[in-house]
């Protein structure tokens, strides 16, 4: 099959030379094709997201059934799990490895990488990345800080527990927690691995985007995921060198005897020597990369949304301009609210005014966004594919856990629920949720291109996303009451509290809830393997969609078109557009004008 | 219950199954259709149903947690600021909730309304500036609201004028419990340092220090009720967060710093147990427990304790280490009476030295 690839390419396509011959390691393994990164991106996001997925279940049965004795745990926990019950430490472990897992390696590698890697060249008419050698190292790079990452789970004192915060000095000094030894150290090395990586992918997409468009293709006339992924890679090369500087500070505090961080401790019955850091300084350093994170997972599932939502409705994206502006907007607010995230730590009362302020006014592009998601269904001719399924729930999610944001972000409402189980429903909701939808809309929606043609069973989708949409639901809302009830996360059980043993029920009703939409995923996960061997070879175009990754031929190969690139005379969104005398769609008996298209005769020209 | 729980799940499960089975049946029936794994008109037609029945079951859930899961809210605060606190919490969630039932039930309506037919044109609509001008400024104006009366509550709460009489306590928190440290005759906590910690003085008062003689150091935390507390926290190890939910107070404890916090008691430890809300509170979890110590003891276990009279706590609500979970200190509001009795039962740093 490759043979006759090679082929067609010799005889057509002048750039495709340097693809003469593919070993099985060229090929598959040490790719610097753009469209074979992305599916290595995908699949170990989604492997790490089983793990990660697999540790919540196991802490939520904890949670939801205290100290009992469970053989699950004796089988994945061994030594953590005496006689079968959870021990208190590799809790803390769970929750901090689950929330590692999930925050960097599913949602921000597994999604934007993945997405940004397959459709930046292929929507913007580009033959492959600036660099597909940085690309390729970028991948290696993430893939090794993956391995570093699930090795530190069978560190002898356990993986890191001190939170995914990883505040000091609890992740700086192993006498305070066993974990913040070895583990801790691991963690450290792969997260600096990580924002290598993650950088050589932001940079990269910045560069393609701006120099590599096709003719034709203006700013105004990127498809939105563009904007989402080219944005999202600005607010990562801003903020992830940040967190690199946090880690190398506590590296050196933890192995240097430095003090950036640490002052006046008393630990294991002696005096520490350090003197004169603080912990505050870790957290702003900290948040000055978490926050913006946030906008990094979920930004490019915003994208993804609503390229899916305009195809689907057969209509143009409302307010395309407004759209962008907001992703703008967002990006830039994004930076400087980090501090809602430490009303109560300690820092100045005037500061956390200010953030609060910067805080609520990003709530104001993420409405914009929302109505122009519900302006854009009205109206519609809505195609119920399963990615346009998960389109609409991201948009559900994003407003119910956006909504929470507003308490969160009022720094005097934050005093009373800040660490509470009502910041943990807040924030799966809106980033958690959101952005797996966001993920699995763009699977969907883009399997055939990954997989040459082949289509991911659509009602094995719909089981996959009604389940998953009750179940979410079922999980995260009713986590908002326990939250209002004072019950702090990241404790083990509430046996000391008796206060809480009137929330026992509703936290057994939420695991319950967990373990059937976690199991629900595994549909999912059948329909992807199985629809890679055996998938059903679809049309080049399934969707209808304006965007040109759609007019290269299903066959992949290196250069993504055969012959020239395309170029582009219009936006893609042009759905539905009616002629000039409103007798028949621009294209007669077709609802889509696709960018390669010209203006036609009869028809408006609008803006873009 | 966790056998019926377990068997809710094995049932669910089977179900799921079956109903899979079924789908995917009809999917392999379907194939040689013309559409193939793109949504036809059926498929249209069957999920924009399943969208306003999911919009019920979403209402339903909101409702439902609403109507049963509110009870677990903390009861009305116990501190003077608190009852603002209370009031811009029921105003913002009165708000978020009638933005959550609108744009939900537009969300689903407009999925289910214009659903996919064959033959359905789709409007164009690319843009209107007015609209976008509208939906722009309403968020503008609201949240102006929620800013503007959100702040001027954290200014009341945190740049705290001090009464005259304020009493001032030291939080101290140290792996994993509390202490506390009443500042004495003098109201002046003395001078202390992690490098002081020696023997008895485990809050490393400094010995040299005139204003530490006086210092009290307790394990339980007795607020004398309508007097101003002003709280100085500080940390021997790691970071800790002193939560006292029914105050509607928390700051974090940090290690190398002194941060603080204020509040006033309004509510006694006794005025609070005779509220309906708590009685109410305490019947049901005695309820649990009695039924939970059933268990246990036909299992051979000893029966948990009572829970029938409660008392306010300070916890800890930033992760500190394996017991973080564990990490509590009573809270006690008396008159000003019964605290001047009890603190004259403790011993000062100068007398608990002397020993």
């Amino acid at each position: 099959m490759s043979a006759n690839a090679t082929a067609l390419e010799h005889a057509h396509d002048d750039h495709a030379h340097h693809d003469h011959h593919q070993t099985f390691i060229t090929k598959y393994i040490f790719s610097t094709d753009h469209k074979m990164i992305s599916k290595q991106y995908l699949i170990t996001g989604l492997i790490m997201g089983f793990i990660g997925i697999a540790m919540s279940i196991l802490f939520r049965m904890q949670l939801a059934w205290p100290e009992k004795s469970f053989t699950i745990f004796e089988v994945f926990l061994g030594k953590w799990a005496p006689d079968g019950v959870m021990d208190p430490s590799i809790y803390l472990s769970l929750v901090t490895i689950h929330g590692t897992i999930m925050v960097f390696f599913v949602l921000t590698a597994g999604l934007s990488g993945t997405f940004s890697n397959l459709l930046i060249p292929l929507q913007i008419g580009a033959r492959d990345m600036a660099s597909g050698f940085l690309n390729m190292v970028s991948y290696w790079l993430f893939f090794l800080s993956a391995v570093i990452m699930c090795s530190s789970l069978f560190v002898e004192a356990g993986p890191a527990a001190a939170g995914w915060t990883i505040y000091p000095p609890l992740s700086a000094l192993p006498e305070s927690i066993s974990a913040s030894g070895a583990g801790m150290t691991l963690w450290l090395v792969s997260m600096a691995i990580f924002i290598a990586s993650s950088l050589l992918g932001s940079l990269n997409y910045v560069v393609t985007v701006i120099n590599m468009r096709t003719k034709g293709m203006s700013m105004t006339r990127l498809p939105l995921t563009i904007w989402a992924f080219f944005v999202t890679a600005i607010i990562g090369i801003v903020s992830f060198p940040v967190l690199l500087s946090a880690a190398l500070l506590l590296i050196m505090d933890r192995s240097f005897g430095t003090s950036f961080f640490l002052s006046d401790i008393y630990i294991g019955g002696e005096v520490l020597h350090n003197s004169g850091g603080s912990p505050v300084l870790f957290e702003h350093l900290f948040w000055f990369l978490g926050h913006p994170e946030v906008y990094i997972v979920l930004l490019p599932a915003l994208g993804i949304s609503s390229e899916v939502i305009a195809t689907n409705a057969r209509k143009p994206i409302f307010g395309y301009r407004a759209m962008i502006a907001s992703i703008l907007a967002i990006a830039f607010l994004s930076t400087i609210v980090w501090g809602h995230h430490m009303f109560v730590s300690g820092m100045n009362p005037f500061l956390g005014s200010v953030f609060t302020f910067t805080t609520l006014l990003i709530a104001i592009p993420s409405a914009v966004k929302a109505f122009n998601y519900i302006t854009t269904l009205w109206k519609g001719n809505l195609q119920m594919n399963p990615a346009m399924l998960f389109s609409i729930g991201l948009v559900s999610t994003f407003i119910t856990g956006g909504l929470t944001g507003i308490i969160l972000g009022d720094s005097t409402l934050d005093i009373n629920v800040h660490d509470t189980y009502f910041v943990v429903a807040h924030f799966h909701l809106v980033m958690g949720i959101s952005a797996l939808y966001g993920l699995f809309a763009g699977v969907y929606h883009w399997f055939p291109k990954m997989f040459e043609g082949k289509m991911l069973n659509k009602n094995l989708g719909y089981v996959h996303f009604w389940v998953t949409a009750i179940g979410s639901y079922a999980v995260f809302f009713p986590m908002h009451f326990i939250g209002m009830a004072g019950l702090p996360r990241r404790y083990y059980s509430n046996t000391a509290f008796p206060y809480f043993d009137d929330l026992a029920d509703v936290n057994m009703m939420i695991t319950v809830a967990a373990i059937i939409t976690a199991a629900v995923q595994l549909v999912f996960l059948y329909n992807f393997i199985s629809s890679i061997f055996y998938g059903k070879k679809g049309p080049k175009n399934p969707w209808k969609s304006n965007t040109l990754e759609w007019t290269t031929e299903l066959k992949h190969i290196h250069g993504n078109w055969v012959g020239e690139i395309p170029s582009v005379y219009r936006w893609p969104y042009d759905y539905s557009k009616l002629n000039e005398d409103e007798t028949d769609y621009v294209i007669a008996g077709q609802d889509f004008v696709p960018q390669t298209v010209p203006l036609q005769e009869n028809e408006e020209e609008m803006n873009h | 219950m966790t056998v019926f729980l377990v068997l809710i799940v094995i049932i669910l499960f089977a179900v799921a199954i079956w109903q899979m089975n079924k789908i995917y049946a009809l999917s392999k029936g379907n194939s040689s259709g013309e559409s193939g794994e793109v949504a036809n008109g059926k498929d249209n037609r069957i999920n924009a149903k399943l969208m306003v029945m999911f919009m019920v079951f979403l209402y339903f859930l909101m409702f439902y947690c609403f109507w049963h899961y509110s009870k677990f809210y903390l009861p009305e605060a116990s501190s003077a600021h608190g009852s603002k606190y209370d009031n811009l919490m029921f105003i913002s969630i009165a708000l978020i909730m009638v933005v959550q039932i609108i744009t939900q039930f537009l969300l689903h309506f407009f999925a289910y309304k214009y659903k996919g037919k064959k033959g359905q044109r789709a409007l164009f609509y690319a843009d209107n500036d007015k609209l976008e001008f509208i939906w722009t400024i309403i968020p503008v104006i609201v949240l102006a609201g929620l800013i503007i009366y959100g702040l001027f509550t954290w200014s009341d709460i945190m740049n705290f004028d001090e009464d005259e009489d304020a009493l001032v306590v030291e939080l101290y928190a140290q792996r994993f419990n509390w202490k506390a440290r009443y500042a004495g005759e003098d109201n002046i906590l003395g001078d202390a340092n992690v490098r002081f910690i020696e023997g008895i003085n485990q809050l490393g008062i400094d010995p040299s220090d005139v204003d530490g003689q006086d210092d009290v150091v307790t394990q339980e935390l007795h607020l004398p009720v309508g007097r101003q507390v002003i709280f100085k926290l500080r940390s021997q190890d790691v970071l800790h967060s002193a939560y006292m939910p029914h105050f509607r107070a928390q700051m974090n404890v940090v290690p190398g710093m002194i941060t603080q916090f204020s509040f006033t008691p309004t509510v006694t430890t006794e005025e609070i147990r005779k509220t309906d809300y708590m009685q109410e509170k305490m019947r049901t979890i005695q309820e649990i427990r009695k039924e939970k110590s059933k268990e246990l003891v036909a299992a051979g276990e000893p029966a948990l304790d009572d829970y029938d009279e409660f008392d306010y706590y300070l916890l800890c609500n930033k992760i500190c280490g394996e017991s973080h979970y564990n990490m509590q200190m009573k809270i006690i509001v008396e008159s000003q009476e019964d605290y001047e009795k009890w603190i004259k039962t403790q011993k000062t740093f100068e007398a608990s030295v002397a020993q």
